[in-house]
């Protein structure tokens, strides 16, 4: 390197090769976090989802007795039960990984903390990735837990449950940091927030079979990951096998590691300069 | 290991269009403590982050103990203790906490960390607010547990970035003595400051930057002594002939505004000829400092 010649910039390029076991450091951090406030932490998810069967399965199940599925009809609050859990897979890791990465990035200083030991940047993107998705984990497993206790899972094909909310939360852990590597401030969340994730609450055949929808916003609703999720889940709550299921896991197979390499290749770019 | 705490060659760093960091090198020995001094937008901090592993080096070398600094990261960061400008101390956990959540990204094993947690918590006079939470913490307090929290994996190299800042003169002695007692334990310093007295107290030499380049580099005392002179003598409220009769002799001067500065290795001799001729003037002889220097090299203009 004697010549004026510059050499360009290296790095970004092989943007996995840098992520190591040491991540799991990052993990344990925000696990370690997660487990001081444990009573704030894990009562959310145990109530959540009897304040839903409440509203949607008493309430609106008292309107809609049943509602079509699989060429049949079964009742609303079994068809329902199984999307506030999908729901609560993508809130949770999708909060995780944009406002508490957000605040840990850029208010705490976490991130510069972190990187001044052995642990790379690219550590720091995984540990934070998959943390996130562990909420999920955490969050859907209490909730499945607290809707077998009202008969709305069916055993052993619930266990599926588990797999399925951490897959989700990988989805939405990624989307998450990928909003967190986009936005300029915090109150910026907002837009990803209206624009993609409540949309998705509701759209993603959660709280009402999508055959009734239009052709065209039916085709929308199948692009979504939540629509996805959300139709494994009722399947493995309900002991069958849910309707385009194998294209339902080859859709996640492809999105999954699609959404990771976003959000690592857009958090590098944010945080290496 | 014989190699050196750092060795720069020709290292550049650019931001688009903007050169931050020109081609510099140099070198630090075993032990020492080296100053790096230069006004705001230097090239100062972009150098300490390119040897910290934290900004990728746009062409060039740096090397931490023989350690190529681009393809050995988490190596060289092993051997490093930094302590940052800004507080990024863990707000979540309490100050013992910090220490063994930390010492966790080194690999420590649970019983060593907290053994050296205890020892640093009293080395930095902590030991009594260990149980305190962070926004708890005095300013001082959380320099001091920075220091701690840098010291966790007993570093061979420690990257000082504008340590007091902020402090009571109480609460930066602390912290000067801390860093002599490392220095003493055979621990390397690279001190980023913008308090010229701490640099003179500190460092065995200093590197003095600006616009991305190296101006000067020694100790400090030699640097006054080459560049300023033994004494200034400042002169204030001037008159026009005395603004005439300074420049009629050959002293080196400066003025800004209406005050005027005489370098000389002789002040005495100066104020003598000056009372003799201006038995009223006022004026003020003392030492040349290190910022007698850094403002004759880099000028008074803001950089802000």
């Amino acid at each position: 390197m004697t010549d004026q010649e510059p050499t360009p910039a290296p790095r970004l390029a092989p943007a996995f090769r840098n992520v190591s076991r040491r991540a799991r450091r990052v993990w344990q951090r925000n696990f370690d976090v997660f487990r001081a406030t444990w009573l704030t932490s894990f009562i959310p998810p145990l109530l959540e989802p009897v304040f839903y069967v409440l509203a949607f399965g008493f309430g609106l199940g008292s309107l809609v007795r049943t509602v079509p599925y699989k060429g049949g009809t079964i009742d609303y609050l079994p068809f329902m039960a199984p999307g506030v859990i999908a729901v609560a897979a993508m809130f949770w890791s999708y909060f995780e990984t944009t406002f508490g990465s957000f605040v840990r990035m850029y208010y705490q200083r976490t991130f510069d903390a972190i990187i001044s030991t052995p642990l790379l940047v690219e550590d720091v993107i995984a540990g934070e990735w998959l943390w996130g998705a562990t909420k999920s984990v955490i969050a859907g497993t209490i909730m499945l837990l607290m809707l077998s206790l009202f008969g709305l899972v069916a055993w052993p094909s619930g266990i599926l449950v588990v797999p399925l909310v951490f897959a989700c939360g990988c989805v939405f852990s990624a989307l998450g940091l990928v909003a967190t590597a986009l936005v300029p401030k915090i109150d910026a969340f907002n837009l990803p927030m209206f624009v993609l994730i409540f949309p998705m609450f509701l759209f993603s055949g959660t709280f009402f079979p999508l055959d009734i929808l239009p052709p065209w916003a039916l085709a929308v609703a199948m692009t979504l990951p939540l629509t996805h999720v959300c139709s494994l889940i009722r399947g493995a709550c309900l002991g069958v096998l849910p309707p385009f299921w194998l294209g339902s896991v080859g859709y996640l197979a492809v999105v999954t590691p699609v959404t990771v390499l976003l959000a690592l290749r857009l958090m590098l770019r944010r945080l290496v300069k | 290991m014989s190699a050196l705490p750092i060795q720069v060659t020709d290292l550049t760093k650019r931001y688009g269009s903007m050169l931050a960091v020109d081609a510099i090198r140099f070198e630090m020995s075993q032990g020492e403590c080296l100053g790096l001094l230069g006004p705001n937008g230097a090239g100062k901090t972009t150098t300490v982050r390119m040897i910290a592993c934290f900004t990728p080096i746009t062409s060039g070398c740096a090397r931490v103990f023989g350690l190529d600094v681009a393809s050995k990261p988490r190596e060289v960061k092993a051997f490093l203790g930094i302590c940052p400008q800004e507080d990024n101390l863990d707000p979540d956990f309490s100050v013992r906490r910090n220490l063994l959540v930390f010492a966790r990204y080194y690999d420590i094993p649970r019983a060593e960390a907290r053994r050296r947690a205890d020892e640093l918590l009293a080395f930095v006079q902590l030991t009594d607010r260990a149980d305190a939470l962070i926004p708890e913490l005095s300013g001082g307090m959380k320099r001091r547990l920075i220091l701690a929290r840098a010291l966790i994996n007993e570093p061979r190299l420690l990257l000082l970035d504008e340590p007091t800042t902020g402090l009571d003169p109480q609460a930066r002695h602390l912290l000067w003595n801390r860093v002599r007692q490392l220095k003493g334990q055979g621990v390397s310093v690279l001190l980023t400051t913008h308090y010229m007295e701490e640099a003179a107290q500190l460092c065995d030499r200093v590197i003095l930057m600006d616009g991305g380049r190296i101006l000067l580099d020694g100790p400090p005392a030699r640097l006054v002594a080459q560049e300023v002179g033994r004494e200034v003598v400042e002169i204030w409220n001037v008159a026009d002939e005395v603004r005439r009769f300074v420049a009629e002799n050959a002293w080196r001067t400066e003025q800004v505004e209406d005050r005027i500065y005489v370098y000389a290795d002789s002040g005495g001799a100066v104020t003598a000829r000056l009372t003799e001729h201006f038995p009223g003037q006022e004026h003020l002889m003392r030492h040349a400092t290190l910022e007698d220097v850094f403002l004759l090299r880099t000028g008074r203009t803001l950089r802000e």
